[in-house]
């Protein structure tokens, strides 16, 4: 191969190599390669070393083209790359792509049988006797196309050097200890192994090489920590409905909350499960549940999130508490139902008819979509009002480095309501919006209340302190501005924006969500330019006054998000009009994680500017 | 003081205990006799007010819940999204009394889905229909419900054949079906003590002429047409547990139907020598009395021993809602495991 190329030595440089490059593996979906993928990236990762996996899906069963991107990195850098210095062909569709995107100097390594042209010289090539390796196997023939996947994993570990005992733990893991099925995939493995010990030629540039940096971390997705967060956080009832990325959160509860959630005296489960018609039953039944007195949440994404807007608006006015999860991703209609963004912002937060603005979390982590489960089941009822927890399809499906979820450190709050025994207390009338408090907040009954005076009628419709049924102007005025107030008050009840200084920041820098990995490496990679940026994450909407602080002090901030129009960009500068021409939005939406080096190369171009 | 000398339950209530807000239908609206025949049954089966919750969607019918029991906790929810709301609300307590009215668009047309699959989950709740074939509250549209070729006023003339609200409820496994007219007010209220009393979804279609848009006398939802059509199926009488049977009915003639808690229905045969208790009985009986230009009332079909939502739920006897927070939150050590678990 071509030695004389700059690039090629830079990357063959063995600093920059070991414990620092990306794999980009292609496969057809439905062919089982998440197995192997996840043996691969949850073997690396027992080796104490940094490292994601995003899976790049089609809206399909079998047979389409995916891919899974695994990123390994001793800096800790999680983000999607937009460099890919391994690749693993697998997929004839998409060979020809999946080599032209591979970095000078790359690894290509491809089942023998593709025989597509390789116009390429700077690359290492790694033909691999995939049907060869197989046969030898002798699986039964229904698992000879998952097996296949298996080869890659043996010669990655020859090319690599990962541990076949770390690969081992990670399929004893994936098969829950099911002997039969590690023995095989491992002996697949193992040949595979062995065979390009025998024959390769080559030595990769890449390796790993075991550290500690993964210690006291799990590998987890944000959709089953969101889940967990939820059974933690003392959700009753869940009703939901099934779409993409959202599904693997109530399904983490389905499997998570049998164990968890069962009375100790009585054997009896302390939650109800059930999944609806479609999105307009499960928010229907939640905020049912939610006036009803238990804490109730449904997940959802952008479609469902549109269908969910009526009932979402009553619980508004109404002050009902829920809690809707919207794992965000391409829209509109299916849009790309597989693919992430930050596209419902918007939707969100303005969710109904009429006047509304929700409250919204934002986590950024899969730590934070635990604590943000939890969390919001009790905001929800503190506020008595709709919480929005807006996760997306990077955070919610992919597998994150995460420190272990943290016990929730105060304990349940189940917000004002009154029982028969408070309402004996009482000697006036009760009034359901009553501000007795001068917080915004009135006191509520639930049904089953049997104190003759604890009931009142729910409604849409105006009504006034008593819930009566009403058409005053000032009745209508006066709870609405009451409920603005209300949920405006909640800026100091909400997760704080977390902020990261550098010293001698000219400017800022804002983000939220699933961004923060980029934003973060990018910030780094800028400041190596010399352009230092303070950066700040929002958590929450309405945002904090911090944010705004934030925004006031520097010359410019930039607003980094994953959509076309620069949603978050446009609730700032409603909030700080003042300001607003010092947010500069930097957008952007094709489908993918945003990547470092995006995020680099706009903000240096406004530097420039 | 009248207060003083009116009749009282067995609860020491009255019925004034039992009614809500003054009705602002129109006067002479089928709705009001549902409101009317509500407040009865409850009163006479003792009921308490705050064991029942109240809802409805959206339209005239569901106006209905305001007028009666006001001291039920009541929710006005979404058009044709009350079954959702209801399902949600009885989870937080299985113990209470659901009382769900709709209406012919509100079920038939956009609430079709839910109805179906409440239907098909078996809720243990009242769903009355106020169904009157023509949308009230915009003034005078056609309802799904509507016979073709009705003439309304600003309408012309329906193309359209009808849903039909029991024959639906019996396909979409409903426990309980019944039908019946607001201008029978007896049957209307024994039928609404029956579904009270079963554990199980009751679905009551009642015929519930609007006075205002759609009660010309050649209109199949209006006074006249129901008066002049109805067939009654039985002379239907609901009997609670306390009270034994003691009129004794000839043998071939009464059909007694024993709910769960005890309480029976008994069936006195009139029309059609019909058994509400086979569900392809019970269509092929619809077919035929639409065939023949009837208005056949009663129970048209009960299973009581159909499980019920709850009944697939293993919940506590507690009211999930008044569980105390500490049975809410699985322990630190638990998490610890599942961190553990983690890779």
């Amino acid at each position: 191969m071509a030695k004389t190329n700059p690039e090629v030595d830079e990357i063959t440089n063995t600093q920059k190599t070991i414990n620092e490059f990306s794999i980009n593996i292609a496969t057809v979906n439905g062919s089982g390669s998440q197995t192997a993928n996840l043996a691969l990236i949850r073997s690396i990762f027992k080796m104490g070393i940094p490292v994601s996996g995003k899976n790049i899906f089609p809206s399909n069963i079998q047979g389409l083209p995916t891919w899974y991107k695994i990123r390994v990195s001793k800096a800790g850098y999680l983000a999607r790359s937009q460099k890919t210095e391994i690749a693993v062909a697998m997929n004839p569709k998409t060979f020809t792509d999946d080599l032209d995107d591979l970095a000078p100097g790359g690894v290509f390594l491809y089942a023998d049988h593709i025989k597509e042209p390789i116009p390429r010289e700077d690359l290492l090539l790694c033909p691999m006797p995939v049907k060869a390796l197989v046969k030898q196997a002798k699986p039964p023939r229904e698992l000879r196309v998952y097996v296949a996947n298996m080869v890659y994993v043996g010669v990655l570990a020859y090319l690599l050097d990962i541990q076949l005992k770390t690969l081992e733990s990670a399929l004893d893991f994936h098969f829950k200890g099911k002997q039969g099925a590690v023995d095989f995939n491992l002996s697949v493995i193992r040949d595979a192994f062995q065979w390009a010990e025998n024959n390769l030629d080559i030595v990769s540039p890449f390796k790993v090489q075991p550290l500690n940096l993964t210690d006291g971390c799990n590998l987890a997705n944000g959709n089953t920590a969101g889940g967990l967060g939820t059974i933690y956080g003392g959700m009753h009832f869940l009703s939901w409905y099934p779409i993409t990325p959202a599904t693997s959160l109530p399904e983490a509860i389905l499997e998570y909350a049998p164990g968890l959630r069962k009375d100790p005296e009585t054997g009896k489960s302390t939650f109800a499960i059930i999944q609806a018609e479609d999105e307009l039953a499960s928010i229907g039944m939640v905020v049912g549940a939610g006036w009803a007195g238990l804490r109730a949440m449904t997940a959802t994404s952008g479609p469902g999130l549109s269908l969910m807007g009526e009932y979402a608006s009553l619980a508004y006015y109404a002050e009902i508490p829920i809690v809707v999860w919207n794992v965000q991703r391409v829209g509109p209609s299916t849009g790309l139902p597989t693919r992430t963004a930050q596209g419902d912002v918007n939707l969100t937060y303005y969710l109904g008819q009429g006047d509304t603005e929700h409250v919204v979390l934002i986590p950024g982590s899969v730590k934070e979509c635990f604590e943000f489960g939890w969390k919001a089941l009790d905001l929800a009822e503190l506020l008595q009002t709709p919480v929005f927890v807006l996760s997306d399809l990077d955070l919610g499906q992919n597998q994150w480095m995460t420190p272990p979820f943290e016990y929730p450190d105060t304990p349940i709050e189940r917000g004002k309501i009154l029982w028969e025994e408070d309402l004996e207390k009482i000697k006036d009338d009760w009034g359901r919006y009553l501000d007795l408090d001068g917080d915004n907040i009135p006191y509520r009954t639930v049904p089953g209340n049997q104190h003759p005076k604890s009931a009142y009628f729910a409604r849409g419709t105006g009504h006034d302190d008593y819930a009566n049924y009403s058409e005053k102007p000032e009745d209508w005025e006066e709870h609405l501005d009451r409920i603005k107030r209300k949920v405006d008050s909640s800026r100091t009840m909400l997760p704080e924006p977390e902020i990261t200084t550098r010293s001698g920041s000219k400017n800022g820098i804002i983000a939220f969500g699933s961004t923060d990995a980029a934003v973060r490496e990018a910030c780094d990679y800028l400041a190596a330019e010399g352009v230092k940026l303070d950066y700040l994450r929002v958590r929450a909407l309405p945002v904090s006054l911090k944010v705004l602080e934030f925004i006031r002090e520097y010359e410019q901030v930039y607003v980094i998000e994953n959509n076309r129009d620069g949603q978050m960009h446009s609730i700032l500068s409603l909030e700080l009009p003042g300001s607003a021409s010092d947010l500069v939005s930097l957008s952007h939406i094709d489908g993918l994680p945003l990547s470092a080096e995006w995020i680099k190369d706009a903000v240096l171009e406004e530097e420039k500017s | 003081m009248a207060e003083k000398t009116a009749k009282k339950n067995e609860l020491g209530l009255t019925k004034k205990d039992y009614k809500g807000q003054k009705s602002t239908l129109c006067l002479g609206c089928g709705h009001n006799a549902i409101v009317g025949q509500v407040i009865s049954a409850c009163f006479e089966l003792n009921i308490p007010p705050e064991r029942v919750i109240k809802v409805s969607g959206i339209g005239c019918s569901s106006k209905a819940p305001t007028y009666f029991m006001k001291r039920s906790f009541g929710f006005n929810g979404l058009h044709g999204r009350m079954p959702s709301l209801v399902t949600g609300a009885l989870f937080a307590d299985t113990s209470l009394i659901g009382i769900g009215v709709s209406g012919d668009g509100d079920t038939a047309s956009i609430g079709m889905g839910q109805f179906k699959h409440v239907t098909r989950r078996n809720l243990p709740f009242l769903y009355i229909v106020a169904n009157n074939g023509v949308y009230g509250l915009t003034k005078g549209q056609f309802s799904a419900t509507a016979e073709k070729g009705l003439a309304l006023k600003k309408q012309g003339q329906n193309r359209y054949v009808p849903v039909d609200i029991v024959w639906e409820a019996i396909a979409g496994r409903a426990s309980f079906v019944a039908r019946t007219f607001s201008g029978d007010p007896q049957q209307l209220k024994a039928l609404i003590k029956a579904g009270l009393h079963h554990r199980g979804i009751a679905v009551i279609d009642v015929i519930s002429p609007c006075v205002t848009f759609n009660n010309q006398d050649d209109s199949y939802h209006s006074y006249a047409w129901g008066k002049s059509h109805e067939v009654a199926l039985h002379e239907l009488s609901f009997v609670p547990p306390v009270k034994a049977i003691k009129v004794k009915y000839e043998k071939g003639e009464t059909l007694e139907v024993p709910l769960f808690d005890g309480t029976h229905i008994i069936l006195k045969k009139l029309a059609h020598n019909y058994e509400p208790t086979d569900r392809a009985r019970a269509l092929q009986m619809l077919e035929d009395a639409n065939r023949k230009n009837e208005l056949v009332t009663g129970l048209i079909y009960i299973n009581p021993k159909q499980k019920s939502l709850f009944d697939l739920y293993d919940l506590p006897d507690m009211p999930l809602n008044r569980l105390p927070i500490e049975k809410l939150r699985p322990s630190p050590e638990s998490l610890e495991e599942i961190n553990q678990q983690m890779f």
